[in-house]
């Protein structure tokens, strides 16, 4: 008899069962469908019973119906259900959802249930937009520093400490506060401290002049940088589901230290979205400096001490006071009101903290003028090719407080479409740092769908050429190898769809690669069994030998290939790294397959004679 | 059916002489390939616009261009993409050229020749991405191959590992050689193919050397000369054959992937030829030289395949 062990033929067979059904679901292809998902929060169970008899009532009825990641993804036997159901959803519930068409796979909900996927295919072969995001991180560290200098500010003057001034030095990473004489530096220490626990305030001499200093650690920095791209990552993702944007499935993900890639499936026209994502537009309200003349200081250059000078969009001169009442991250909520009673505007809600600021400010300035400033960030490269930050400040709109009011008021002097944007991005938050665009790749649908099918044709045309060979040549054995490297094709997928990774045209290309080592390994071992069976050791013995002698240079070229394929997966990004992980995967399945699936097979086919006289091989 | 129903007696340490030299000349114009015509470096590498387009029917790309010209689009090249319909910009790194732009107007611009044009493809890599791509690529490399050597040294004794070493490096040299004859587009994927090459180059190596260390216990008495020999011709039908059957397959891969994996296939064409070639002409070889005896190859007895499932 071979000796090969009951137990493996029984563990190839459950492994390549277990394989199979892991598989299955990429069998069911894909229909149209529509992915509704809320700003700011998930679609519920309700939601879904609630949406299926509305359309049912309307005799559209889905074929199917999930919910996944708090998106409703609703699919239709036909292009027409599809579009009928998303006018009804859109007419019956008006701005409730984002609703976006797209595909989703036929797999039955049972299966999804148990958390069977199909395999998902990279953006070369779907369509869609990749884009990748620098975060100007040093930027956020220098919104720290500037934060630090108006609370310290801000501290000083409701404890009524005297202070000469504030300083910030952005690349040194300091904020100074020089006082007149020790004894207000140690009240406003006092004063400082009380308000923000736990700085670590050194006393200093700057000029003569007593001083508290604070320096960020490299801690405190890279704390904030982290903060700036994942407090980014959360805004994006905010953006990218509004309403106003209907992006099916969005992926934001950070990449690197300082760089957050976005994958936008199915997506054609990239402008529009990249204009959103892009835009670091906020508000701040700040009252009016109404004792000094801006004209003066707009002439002279000679601005009062603690007020700033802005303009108005007419490019009259205001002065408003160095304090901020409220910031744009105090928000919480906005909408665009077109037809309100003075004309376009943005009605927003504050958070509690801004509210409470709010109520106190009003409360103080009833009579006064609160300004409105627009604040939008733009990156722009210089004649010299630097990147320059340009910073648009405008004083969009002034009004005298006629009450108190707090976490819910109106904005007016918005222009139709700024406001529009305007609500959609303080809804979805400020970002914490400005992004820079710097890496952009769109492919269209059609070179998609070209790629897939490129791609499969070489797939099945390779694979085919490699399977007639193989039969040729080892007959029976050959048959065998065949049969054991649809096996492998088969572990691939299974483990392909397991992990979630996506397929792109590189990876096809793996996936043929993979095919060829695999044949590689059983060539190895077919060409040790004719060399025994040349050598007159009969063909158990033979069989035996072929498998046992082969495995360690089976074994050999494998671990470096798999070094390659473990560097490649980890330096490579989108596309290369779609590669690597199908290598890599696929010469575990490989191996698996050719040193274990391909000796039980042979155990089944030779294992039970009595005597084997002769090999077809 | 078989091929090499005879085991074969090449001469391959005898004529070792020749085979030198001819990887001598492939290495050396290799490098004198890149260092006189370089690399077409693609726009993973030098940052950059690239946009594809598909027409109806093949436009006159002459036209395209002075069209291009014309609209203030400088510096583009306009080339065909696989087929004649499928038209190919590319454009430096612009520091004013915004991308999200760009597409868009040499789409305009392409609709005055042909109004049924259709726009593909579009990327944009800022210069920066580009040189982190690049030295990435250029670690990856190294790291690829120090961790390979690593492994060989581990597995081998030092003579036979510096002959795998030095063979395994000969490929990868060739394949950029042949990007700079061929000038195509060297990008992402065309360091894949390079890395997969590397570490599928070995295999064949591994095989002879596997064999050379068995057949040094058996035939104790024969000069390592006429060892080695042997064990080349033993082995050189399963070397020729699975490396035959990998390329079918990467040949289909060349005739049916497509223009985006041409680069990709045509690197893998010839670094399994290259591969294969210095796995049995360089590698042994090499080893001989580097002074290998039979005594070195004694002292390491063959690893038995149980200790080899610890291995990383």
């Amino acid at each position: 008899m071979i000796s090969y062990p009951r137990w493996k033929i029984a563990l190839v067979a459950i492994v390549l069962a277990i394989g199979i059904f892991l598989a299955l679901p990429n069998l069911f292809g894909e229909e149209s469908a529509l992915q509704l998902a809320r700003d700011r929060a998930a679609v519920q169970a309700s939601d879904r019973t609630d949406i299926q008899t509305l359309l049912e009532s309307k005799s559209v009825k889905p074929t199917g119906a999930f919910l996944d990641q708090g998106r409703l993804t609703l699919r239709f036997a036909t292009k027409q259900d599809q579009l009928k159901a998303r006018d009804i959803i859109a007419e019956a519930r008006p701005n409730e959802f984002t609703i976006a068409l797209s595909q989703a796979s036929r797999v039955p909900d049972w299966m999804r249930g148990l958390g069977l996927s199909p395999l998902k295919l990279g953006l070369d072969l779907r369509g869609g937009v990749y884009l990748v995001y620098q975060v100007d991180v040093a930027g956020a560290v220098k919104q720290l520093l500037d934060h630090r200098e108006q609370d310290f500010r801000a501290s000083l003057r409701s404890a009524r400490v005297p202070y000469q001034d504030v300083q910030v030095d952005y690349p040194a990473n300091r904020v100074r506060v020089l006082f007149r004489d020790q004894d207000s530096r140690d009240k406003g220490r006092v004063a400082i401290l009380a308000d923000n626990r736990g700085l670590n305030l050194r006393d200093v001499t700057v000029d003569g002049a007593a001083a508290l200093e604070l320096v960020l650690t490299p801690q405190e920095i890279k704390d904030r940088q982290d903060y700036a791209v994942q407090q980014n990552i959360v805004i994006l993702r905010n953006r990218l589901n509004s309403p106003e944007l209907a992006v099916s499935e969005p992926q934001v993900a950070r990449e690197g230290v300082d760089r957050i890639a976005i994958q936008l499936p199915g997506l054609q026209n990239s402008a529009e979205v990249k204009k959103i994502l892009g835009k670091t537009a906020t508000l701040e309200f700040r009252m009016v400096d109404e004792s000094d003349n801006p004209l003066e200081a707009a002439g002279t250059g000679h601005v009062p001490l603690g007020s700033k000078l802005y303009y108005t969009r007419d490019k009259q001169p205001v002065l408003l006071k160095r304090d901020v009442v409220v910031t744009g991250d105090q928000l919480t909520d906005a909408s665009f009101q077109p037809n309100s009673q003075d004309g376009p505007a943005v009605s927003v809600s504050l958070d509690t903290r801004g509210a409470a600021k709010m109520l106190k400010n009003t409360e103080e300035n009833i009579g006064h003028l609160m300004a409105v400033v627009f604040i939008d960030r733009s990156r722009e490269k210089n004649a010299q090719g630097v990147d320059v930050d340009r910073t648009t400040e405008e004083v969009i709109n002034r009004a005298t407080i006629r009450g108190v009011f707090s976490n819910n008021f109106q904005i007016t002097g918005v222009n139709p479409i700024e406001g529009r944007e305007l609500a959609l991005l303080l809804r979805a938050g400020g970002l914490a740092a400005p992004l820079t665009p710097v890496e952009e790749r769109a492919i269209g649908p059609s070179l998609g769908q070209d790629n897939i099918d490129k791609g499969r044709n070489a797939m099945v045309y390779g694979m085919l050429a490699a399977f007639i060979f193989m039969a040729i040549y080892y007959k029976l054995f050959g048959v065998i190898a065949d049969v054991v490297l649809l096996a492998n094709v088969v572990l691939l997928l299974a483990l392909l769809s397991l992990v979630g990774a996506a397929l792109t045209l590189p990876g096809i290309a793996a996936v043929v690669l993979t095919v060829g080592m695999a044949v590689d390994a059983n060539i190895l071992i077919y060409e040790r069994i004719r060399e025994e069976l040349r050598n007159g050791v009969s063909p158990r013995a033979a069989i035996s030998a072929g498998f046992d002698r082969a495995f360690s240079a089976i074994a050999d070229s494998n671990v470096t290939a798999l070094i390659a394929g473990l560097v490649l997966w980890l330096f490579g990004a989108g596309a290369v790294r779609g590669f690597a992980v199908v290598l890599v995967l696929g010469i575990a399945t490989s191996m698996f397959t050719s040193l274990m699936g391909s000796r039980a097979l042979v155990q089944v086919i030779y294992g039970g004679k009595r005597k084997v006289e002769r090999l077809s091989i | 059916m078989e091929f090499f129903h005879k085991v074969t007696r090449f001469p391959f340490m005898s004529t070792r002489k020749v085979w030198y030299g001819l990887s001598a000349i492939l290495i050396v114009s290799s490098f004198a390939l890149v260092a006189v015509r370089g690399l077409n470096l693609g726009i993973d590498f030098t940052g950059g616009v690239v946009v594809e387009t598909n027409f109806p029917k093949p436009p006159n790309i002459d036209q395209l261009r002075s069209a291009l010209a014309k609209a203030g689009v400088t510096q583009a090249q306009v080339q065909a993409f696989g087929s004649s319909r499928d038209i190919l910009v590319r454009l430096p790194p612009d520091p004013n050229a915004k991308g999200e732009q760009i597409g868009a107007r040499i789409l305009d611009v392409f609709k005055t020749a042909d109004a049924g044009v259709k726009l593909q493809r579009t990327e944009v890599v800022g210069p920066q991405v580009g040189q982190e791509l690049f030295v990435k690529g250029a670690w990856a490399l190294v790291a690829t191959l120090v961790l390979i050597a690593v492994y060989v040294l581990m597995r081998f004794t030092l003579k036979l590992a510096l002959g795998a070493i030095l063979a395994v490096l000969h490929d990868p040299i060739c394949v950029v050689g042949f990007f700079a004859v061929t000038q195509i587009t060297f990008d992402l994927t065309a360091i894949s193919a390079i890395l997969a090459v590397i570490g599928y180059s070995l295999n064949d190596t591994v095989i002879v050397f596997d064999r050379v260390r068995e057949r040094a216990r058996l035939a104790r008495k024969l000069q390592v000369a006429q060892v080695i020999d042997e064990s080349i011709n033993q082995t050189l039908s399963r070397t020729l054959m699975t490396k035959l059957v990998t390329l079918l397959v990467v040949v289909f891969l060349l005739v049916f992937g497509g223009e985006t994996l041409h680069g990709f296939s045509a690197a893998l064409v010839i670094g399994i030829i290259a591969g294969t070639y210095s796995s049995i002409y360089i590698s042994a070889a090499l080893a001989l030289d580097f002074g290998l005896r039979t005594d070195d190859l004694l002292e390491h007895k063959l690893t038995k395949p149980e200790e080899i499932d610890g291995l990383p």
